[in-house]
């Protein structure tokens, strides 16, 4: 059967079905079904969130200046984020502003972060999807030398010896049967393309990287005076700065401030000498598989985010861009409001949940999270052990959100292409000469490969960023402004009986909204729609396929049986399930299962 | 001896059950202070954060609400080689995958602690949205904690009774006396999932 979407898909169903259960090298859980036909080319594809998500009950009547430290609890990777976009949301319902300090330190932190998922995405959960570490086993140390050389002159961690170092510690963790990080991987498949050597030089950065990441959340131990879980506050920011103290326990001094900079420093290096070179030597290999753009060159949404000057939202002061693309017209950037509620809606009537009539979207202030889990009547199967999903029925734990109707795409592409369209200097700066270097035109952008770009790109504007609010706060100090929160409105005395808010932010893996209601001091409501609600979106009652959906459509696969291009796209999206659905089913496996069927 | 220690709680205190580690640990720093080489720290979910946390240790106590498929409340008691295997025997929540993952990558990058000692309660129940610790297994903090300072003391580290350092433990809000007296009823906030969630109801 062939089905024609709303935005642009034709979906045939006749082929053979594939069903990737769970996902690998993500936080959360998820599954995947694709038809392939008789090429092997994928021509449905079907995403399912595979847990169910309680965060909105859990807030229910709680104090909202504790939200964050709930939110904060959710997923084990941005804690920062769901922290900040929650304080924002509770500051606007209670028209509490911020000292322009923790404007700076919030940026910071919210930049560092931003820097370290990238970071850790692309070397850490996404790179195996592109890189053979076994196969880096064959390299020559030497020739490995001279391309490291070659792709990076400034990196001081080049030698052939040093490259021999690393291929022995990696021989001997392979023999010694861990394979533990290495495992479920496909490492004779023929879509992998790297030579040996690129391979280990690759290889090797996913070990520096690793001792780079562990300095960079430093950042977040010092403003937030923890990590994990750093601290936050409604009104600002929780740490007070005392440059000339030395005792003042948790103070910021100027001991602080200064291994602040040297992680940003750092960070700053690493991307200019270690990510963008490798994001452009392994892409220069796989030039040519420009699949997976999916929603990327029609519908892509960002919230915006990084203001210059706090309290401030307004897209003009925005760092990272605010915007809407849709019908693939980039002539036209659409500005977004998070209160309108016509803009953004989620459907349910493909996901497990109930909203009591069918086509109905809510604005997340209204939103309503009540499950309602049921199989459509072609899935394979029975309720506690899905063979087949029929997703012409409810056929996932994740809402399907709408911009005025459109489906569309978030995170650093999304981000890039808005900003691109808008003419952000920076990022126009970066992109036309990342495809100048690459000798690739702009369709390019619109791939898998795009999405791994942009990220790069990001992680390196986002180094010079916090770079610019490190200096901004240092000038703030010397000039005598060491204020750092405003506790005007801390008592709920103060607080009007009802209110509303929205916080909003761009998470790494895209636009992220928290929506509030408090009532009489505590919160009624609270909805949160994170950016992999947004792409890993179920079809809506028009039939429009998801971000994640649209992006496998029309990829072909070397072997149907083993997932490496279905993992390489969705991994690409750096999937975040842990928010946006809940704890899996008790009977969930070890290993990825893939069923031809 | 057991050099730099770190004992570590780890699960998801939104998720019932799943809470039991980070509060023994939380339990700890209340009733017992250790010397400056002994670090306590609510781990929560988290991943690589965890890192730099391992390589400063050269012993590591875990607390981790595991499904061993025991009697709910079935404390077990696991070390060094087993630890990794044991983290990641049934993936009924979702940070074990990623604690195993933390444990190899220390390995690969040669810092993973010498000794490893994983305290395990068997869980009751996780399908608890914002619940918190069921009876049967809170019971088990106090023994566990007995088993870890037996263990430690062995190892040659002491413990005082009185108030320890909380500096990276979890925010007031939500330590446990606050997060399970602080819910909701039922009607405000429901607290269930389907038929799904839960063993044998469907």
């Amino acid at each position: 059967m062939v089905v024609q979407t709303p935005n642009g898909f034709e979906l045939d169903t006749s082929g053979r079905r594939i069903v990737v259960d769970p996902v690998t090298r993500i936080e959360g859980h998820m599954r995947c079904e694709v038809n392939v036909d008789d090429a092997g080319v994928i021509r449905n594809a079907v995403s399912t969130g595979t847990m169910w998500r309680g965060l909105e009950v859990i807030l229910k009547g709680r104090d909202p200046r504790d939200a964050w430290a709930f939110t904060e609890r959710i997923c084990g990777v941005c804690t920062g984020t769901h922290a900040l976009t929650s304080v924002r949301a509770v500051e606007d319902a209670l028209g509490i502003t911020i000292p322009d300090n923790a404007n700076s330190i919030r940026n910071m932190m919210q930049l560092n972060l931003q820097i370290h998922d990238h970071i850790v995405h692309f070397y850490h959960l996404h790179a195996l999807d592109w890189v053979n570490p076994i196969n880096a086993l064959r390299a020559d140390p030497k020739a490995t030398s001279e391309l490291q050389q070659a792709v990076s002159p400034s990196h001081p961690m080049s030698s052939p010896g040093y490259f021999r170092d690393v291929q022995n510690r990696l021989k001997q963790f392979v023999e010694s049967g861990q394979l533990g990080l290495f495992k479920n991987g496909y490492w004779d498949n023929p879509a992998y393309l790297l030579p040996p050597e690129a391979d280990l030089m690759a290889t090797t950065h996913y070990l520096e990287a690793l001792d780079l990441q562990k300095e960079v959340v430093k950042v977040h131990t010092i403003f937030g005076g923890k990590n994990p879980h750093p601290n936050w506050l409604v009104g600002g920011v929780p740490c007070p700065i005392n440059v000339d103290g030395v005792g003042a326990v948790g103070a910021i001094n100027m001991e602080r401030l200064n291994l602040v900079s040297s992680i940003i420093d750092r960070c700053i290096e690493f991307n200019r000498n270690v990510y963008l070179p490798d994001v452009k030597a392994i892409g220069g290999f796989y030039r040519n598989w420009l699949h997976g753009g999916g929603l990327s060159s029609q519908a892509c949404l960002a919230y915006g985010d990084i203001p210059e000057n706090a309290n401030d939202f307004s897209p003009e002061n925005l760092h990272m861009p605010r915007g809407a693309i849709i019908d693939g017209d980039l002539s036209t950037v659409h500005d977004v409001d998070l209160r309108d509620p016509e803009q953004i809606q989620e459907f349910v009537d493909h996901s497990w949940y109930t909203y009591g009539a069918p086509g109905r979207g809510l604005h997340p202030w209204d939103g309503v999270t009540e499950p309602q889990y049921e199989l459509g009547p072609n899935a394979k199967g029975s309720r506690t052990n899905i063979e087949e999903i029929d997703e012409a029925a409810k056929y996932s734990w994740i809402k399907a959100p709408r911009w005025k109707g459109h489906a569309m795409e978030v995170g650093p592409l999304a981000r890039y292409v808005v900003g691109y369209a808008k003419g952000h200097e920076d990022i126009k700066h970066q992109l036309d000469g990342f495809l100048r270097d690459m000798d690739l035109p702009l369709d390019a952008v619109f791939s898998t490969l795009g999405r791994t770009a942009a990220r790069a790109l990001e992680s390196e504007y986002c180094g010079r960023l916090q770079k610019h609010f490190f200096d901004k706060l240092m000038t703030n100090i010397i000039n005598g402004d060491s204020s750092t929160a405003n506790i005007e409105k801390w008592d709920p005395s103060s607080w009007p009986d009802q209110t509303i808010g929205v916080g909003a932010s761009e998470a790494p893996r895209g636009a992220l909204g928290h929506w509030i209601r408090i009532k009489d001091g505590r919160i009624e409501n609270y909805q949160c729609v994170v950016p992999t609600t947004w792409n890993g979106s179920p079809r809506d009652s028009a039939g429009n396929i998801g971000a994640f959906e649209a992006a496998l459509m029309n990829t072909p696969m070397a072997r149907p049986d083993e997932p490496v291009e279905i993992l390489r796209t969705l991994h690409s999206f750096d999937p975040c399930l842990a928010c946006s659905t809940h704890v899996m089913s008790p009977e969930g496996e070890e290993l990825t299962q893939v069923k031809v069927r | 001896m057991a050099g730099r220690t770190l004992i570590l709680g780890i699960g998801n205190v939104l998720w019932a059950d799943e809470g039991f580690g980070v509060r023994c640990v939380e339990r700890l720093a209340e009733t017992h202070a250790f010397d400056a080489d002994v670090t306590l720290l609510d781990g929560g979910t988290q991943g690589l954060y965890l890192l730099p946390f391992l390589e400063q240790a050269d012993t590591l106590l875990v607390f981790d609400a595991v499904d061993y498929g025991l009697v709910p409340g079935t404390l077990k008691v696991v070390e060094d080689a087993e630890v990794p295997a044991f983290l990641g025997a049934k993936k009924m929540s979702l940070h074990q995958t990623g604690f195993q993952d933390v444990i190899a990558t220390a390995q690969l990058m040669g810092y993973c602690p010498d000794r490893l000692i994983l305290i395990g309660c068997q869980p009751q129940e996780l399908e608890d949205y914002g619940g918190g610790l069921r009876d049967i297994v809170a019971a088990q903090i106090d023994p566990s904690i007995a088993i870890a300072l037996d263990m430690l003391q062995a190892l040659g580290v002491t413990a005082r009774k009185g108030q320890g350092d909380r500096s990276n433990l979890a925010d007031p809000s939500i330590t446990r006396a606050a997060y399970e007296q602080g819910r909701p009823d039922a009607r405000t906030a429901c607290r269930t999932g389907d038929d799904r969630f839960f063993p044998g109801g469907a």
